[in-house]
This record gives structure tokens, C-alpha cells and sequence, in this order.
């Protein structure tokens, strides 16, 4: 695996994030949705100089993790599904790269997009400094937490789009697939959680890993759910791609 | 050079080709002929390493397209069919990337694309986008691309379809100008281009190669018929009657083009019937206006490779 070539694809990605409105526009809408989480959160009866009114938000869960299931999607859509509609998938699929190259370039790309987006509301702990007093630690691991479940989606976004040339259909399908991931924790709580299957299904459930981190806490098993769900799922893609070949 | 050892390829139980084996010398330019369907795009695609072969390999440039696929791939210069472009690019930024994916430095990729935005006649759209251009330039986008990093192997898939007849004669040319400095391998079911710009044709039916020759060459072995081509002033239908009664003549066919009366003889290749024609046509009075001998044409050899099974049901 070489650099180079992953990161040729990294910035032609990146360049076309910029060059189509798509970028600016979630960008705003995140930063909007994750801005009123953020405000509603520090201007209630009781604030509290924390993050977490951001992280999960006030009203129901659109807190900033939870835009992640709306954003990924968003942002990997086109991806695959865009060069293969073109064709240029047949021209990346014959230059001297390998599969996973071309995979890890478009991961990273989008990746990093959405860590300049983080990156534009680390206002809201300096205002938190400003004005009052706030513990480090839940605000380095929450940006931890974002960071890793981030990447995660954008893993599932991208082989969604590896499915297919439609980037509708792709973008429902990663958005299903994350929406099941956010929420598959409230079904552990059918049938009193007695349920065979409970405690493995709540295990795969993204809400689950980032909530400790929301307050601070760093579990190892956490990141290795996120790493080791993101690998899987950049596995998939990259095998997906390879079976573009045989079609 | 390029060297196809037995190439198979499978789409569940359909073969899409089998047995496929060829090779191609430094320089040379072989025309890919068929019918559609007939596997000409994906030997190619095998060729150019996007889909792998069932069994059998090829070697391109000295490279094994299995087992040192990235060097072979890093050997060729592919115009697929469908001409892959970034519609929302420049032809120069869409140039850069490319020259970037097959691994060249910067200042190569600089003095490159000027290069062959010039042998590909794109100087006066080299900044627009892509998306506004039309097919043929679209078609030298394609080519400027695929020649970019200099490769000894060029395959290029219907290069000349779906653009206008003007620029489908320029594309020609700068193809024609590739060979000698690359090996060239182009798809075509256009019979005539295949004379005009190919060393060498190659003809691929049903997934399998039935003929492979120089074109002239072609002609000759499959004749045991060579054709005489008259033009003749004079009453048509009693000339045909009179060249028909010559002995060695097996078909008499008549066109009248322009106010001229052609007429294209199949005869036997054991004697030359031009003197025997000449006479008679003197000896009747008529004008005659030309007369010279020609192969068959393409049309003919590919109809009679192609279709052979048919017109033997028919018979």
C-alpha cells in the first residue's frame, strides 16, 4: 500500500467536495443544528458549562452525534456511486492502484471534511472557558467520540455507495444503516431485556459507546467497537469494489 | 508488446470469450474487429487488468497482468468504451489527476500535457470544462488521457464511435501516429478503418478469434475467388450476359454509379481474365473505361467469417 496513490485520490476527492456545493451546504446545516443544540442547552433553567447539550442535545436526540447518522450518508454519497455512473470507476480500476487505496483515499477525504466541520465548533468550549468553568477531560473525549463514530459512518456511507450507481439509493440505505446502529440499544428493553439476543444487540449500538464518552469516561472497549466496526465496514467496501470487476 | 496466452473468461456458464490467444510486436497497430457482443470489450478489459480472465493470462510490456498486475496496468494507456471522464473538471485539471494516478512527477505531467493537448488538438478548450465539451473532443480527452504517461501498450475501445465523420478522420489520424512508438490495439466494427489505420486485424466472433492476418494477407488466403472491377460504357445488361459466358467467371454483379456501369467480376484466381475482358469489350464496341483487379473487400471477408454458419443453414 503506498501513500501516494491514497493520497492522489484523497485530494481529487477533497477538491470536489469544494468544487460542488454539497460541502457548504452541510457544513451550514451542521453547524446550524449543532449551534441551537448548543445554545438551547446553555440558556435553560439550569446551565451547566458542559458540551454534552451539543453532544447529544436538549431537545430528543439531535445533538451533534446524533447529526453524524444525517451527515455521513450525506457526505459518502457520491463517493462510488458517482464514478460508477460516469465510468471512471473503469479508469481507476485499471490505473496502477490498488482497491484499497482508491477505498482509503475517498475514506480519508471524507473524513477529513467532517474533522474541519468538528474543528468549526470547538468555539463553543472557548465560549464555555469564557464564561464559566468546565472539566476538560468530557470535552477531549466527546471530540474523541465524535471523531470515531464520524469515521464509522462515513465506513458504512462508503460501502453503501460501493453498492450501487445511484446515489439516492445509496444514501437511504447508509442513513437506514446508521439510524438501526444509533438506535438498536432502545430494543434491548423489549420483554423486560430478557430477550436471547439483547446485550449483543445493545453491544452494536453506536449511542451506547459514545454516551461514556460524552461524561468523560474512555473505555477501551469503546474504540475498539469503532475502529475495529469502521475496519469491517472499509473491508466490505473494498470487497465490494473488487466484485465491480467481475461484473 | 503484448502477448495473450489462451484468455477465457466465463459469466456464469456463458463464455464470453474463450481461447483467445494473440500477439502484438513494438509499434504495431492490430485492429480488434467483431460484431457486437462478439467479446472484444472484454478481452480488452482483461487486457487492461479491470476484470480478471476465468484462465490463461497475458503479458504486456514484459509484465504478467495476474500476478504483477500493477505494473502491467501502470504499462497501458485504455480509452474504454464509454469515455471515463470527471464531467465537473478541466480538461487540464482532469489531465493532472490522471498523470497523478499513474504515478508520474509533477514536472513530467507539466511538459506531458501540454504535449498532448497538443498532438490531441485541444488547445483551445484545455480550460473548459469537461461537461460543455462536445463528443469528438470528448473522444481526444479520452485518447490525450490514455497516451499521457507515454505507455508502450495503447488500448483503445471503439475509439471513433458516435462522433462526426470530420473529427472521426482527425481521430484517425492521431491514432495512426501513435503506432510505431506504441503497441496499439483498437476495437472497431467500422471494416473500413481497420484498412486504413491497422498493420495487422484481428477477427473475433462468438468469444473466439477466426481469423488473424495482415489485412492484405486476409483477402488472399480466403481466395480462392479474386475479384476484376470494369467500368464500361455501354448496354449493361447484354455485357453482364457477355462476361458471363466467360470461362473462370463464377459472378457477375452490376452498379450503376454515377452514369457509370461498374461492374465487379468473382473469378478464379488461377488465371488472369483481364486481357480475355479487354478483348471482348473492344471487340463490341464498347467503353471501356477501366478495369484493374481487387482483393475482397473487408466487408466480405468479415461477412463470410461471421456468417458462415447461417449461410450454411440457409443452404
Amino acid at each position: 500500500m503506498s501513500f501516494f496513490s491514497i493520497k492522489v485520490i484523497w485530494i481529487k476527492e477533497l477538491k470536489a467536495y469544494f468544487n460542488s456545493p454539497i460541502a457548504y451546504i452541510i457544513t451550514a446545516l451542521f453547524l446550524a443544528l449543532s449551534g441551537l443544540s448548543f445554545a438551547l442547552s446553555i440558556t435553560g433553567r439550569f446551565p451547566e458549562a458542559s458540551m454534552r447539550g451539543f453532544l447529544f442535545g436538549p431537545i430528543g436526540p439531535i445533538g451533534a452525534f446524533f447529526l453524524i447518522v444525517l451527515i455521513a450518508p450525506a457526505l459518502t454519497m457520491r463517493l462510488f456511486a458517482e464514478e460508477q455512473k460516469l465510468g471512471t470507476l473503469e479508469l481507476l480500476l485499471t490505473a496502477p492502484l490498488r482497491d484499497i487505496e482508491i477505498v482509503l483515499g475517498k475514506f480519508f477525504a471524507a473524513l477529513s471534511l467532517l474533522t474541519v466541520m468538528f474543528g468549526l465548533t470547538l468555539y463553543f468550549p472557548l465560549l464555555l472557558y469564557w464564561f464559566g468553568d468546565p472539566d476538560l477531560l468530557p470535552i477531549l473525549t466527546g471530540y474523541l467520540g465524535l471523531f470515531l463514530m464520524g469515521a464509522m459512518g462515513i465506513s458504512v456511507g462508503l460501502f453503501s455507495s460501493s453498492l450501487t450507481s445511484n446515489q439516492i439509493v445509496s444514501a437511504v440505505l447508509a442513513t437506514a444503516t446508521l439510524l438501526l446502529l444509533w438506535l438498536s440499544n432502545v430494543t434491548s428493553t423489549l420483554g423486560d431485556g430478557e430477550l436471547p439476543w439483547a446485550s449483543l444487540v445493545r453491544f452494536l449500538a453506536m449511542s451506547e459507546h459514545v454516551r461514556d464518552m460524552a461524561y468523560g469516561v474512555l473505555d477501551s472497549r469503546d474504540i475498539v467497537y469503532f475502529i475495529s466496526l469502521t475496519a469491517f465496514f472499509l473491508f466490505l467496501t473494498v470487497r465490494a469494489v473488487e466484485t465491480r470487476r467481475w461484473k | 508488446m503484448i502477448e495473450a496466452k489462451n484468455l477465457t473468461k466465463f459469466y456464469g456458464d456463458y463464455p464470453a470469450i474463450e481461447n483467445v490467444s494473440f500477439t502484438a510486436q513494438d509499434g504495431e497497430v492490430i485492429g480488434f474487429l467483431g460484431p457486437n457482443g462478439a467479446g472484444k470489450t472484454t478481452t480488452m478489459r482483461i487486457l487492461t487488468g479491470f476484470t480478471p480472465a476465468t484462465s490463461g493470462t497475458a503479458i504486456i510490456a514484459g509484465y504478467d497482468i495476474q500476478s504483477e498486475s500493477i505494473q502491467a496496468r501502470g504499462s497501458i494507456g485504455y480509452l474504454p468504451e464509454t469515455v471515463p471522464l470527471y464531467t465537473d473538471m478541466t480538461v487540464r485539471e482532469y489531465l493532472k489527476f490522471m498523470g497523478a494516478l499513474k504515478k508520474m512527477d509533477r514536472a513530467k505531467i507539466r511538459t506531458r500535457i501540454n504535449d498532448v493537448v497538443d498532438l490531441c488538438r485541444l488547445e483551445e478548450y484545455a480550460d473548459s470544462m469537461i461537461g460543455k465539451l462536445s463528443k469528438g473532443y470528448r473522444q481526444r480527452v479520452g485518447i490525450a488521457q490514455a497516451i499521457l504517461h507515454e505507455p508502450p501498450v495503447l488500448v483503445l475501445d471503439e475509439p471513433t464511435i458516435g462522433i462526426d465523420p470530420r473529427q472521426v478522420v482527425e481521430t484517425r489520424q492521431i491514432i495512426k501516429s501513435l503506432g510505431g512508438e506504441h503497441t496499439v490495439i483498437l476495437s472497431t466494427h467500422i471494416l473500413p478503418e481497420v484498412s486504413m489505420i491497422c498493420d495487422r486485424v484481428l477477427i473475433i466472433d462468438e468469444g473466439q478469434i477466426v481469423a488473424m492476418d495482415k489485412t492484405e494477407n486476409l483477402s488472399s488466403k480466403l481466395g480462392d475467388i479474386t475479384q476484376i472491377i470494369m467500368n464500361v460504357q455501354g448496354p449493361a445488361e447484354e455485357i453482364t450476359r457477355v462476361i458471363e459466358q466467360v470461362s473462370g467467371v463464377k459472378r457477375v454483379s452490376h452498379t450503376d454509379a454515377g452514369g457509370h456501369n461498374q461492374f465487379i467480376i468473382e473469378c478464379d484466381p488461377a488465371e488472369d481474365l483481364r486481357t480475355e475482358l479487354t478483348r471482348l469489350t473492344v471487340e463490341h464496341g464498347w467503353g471501356l473505361q477501366e478495369i484493374r483487379t481487387g482483393g475482397l473487400s473487408l466487408e466480405d471477408i468479415f461477412l463470410r467469417l461471421t456468417t458462415s454458419e447461417e449461410t450454411d443453414e440457409l443452404n
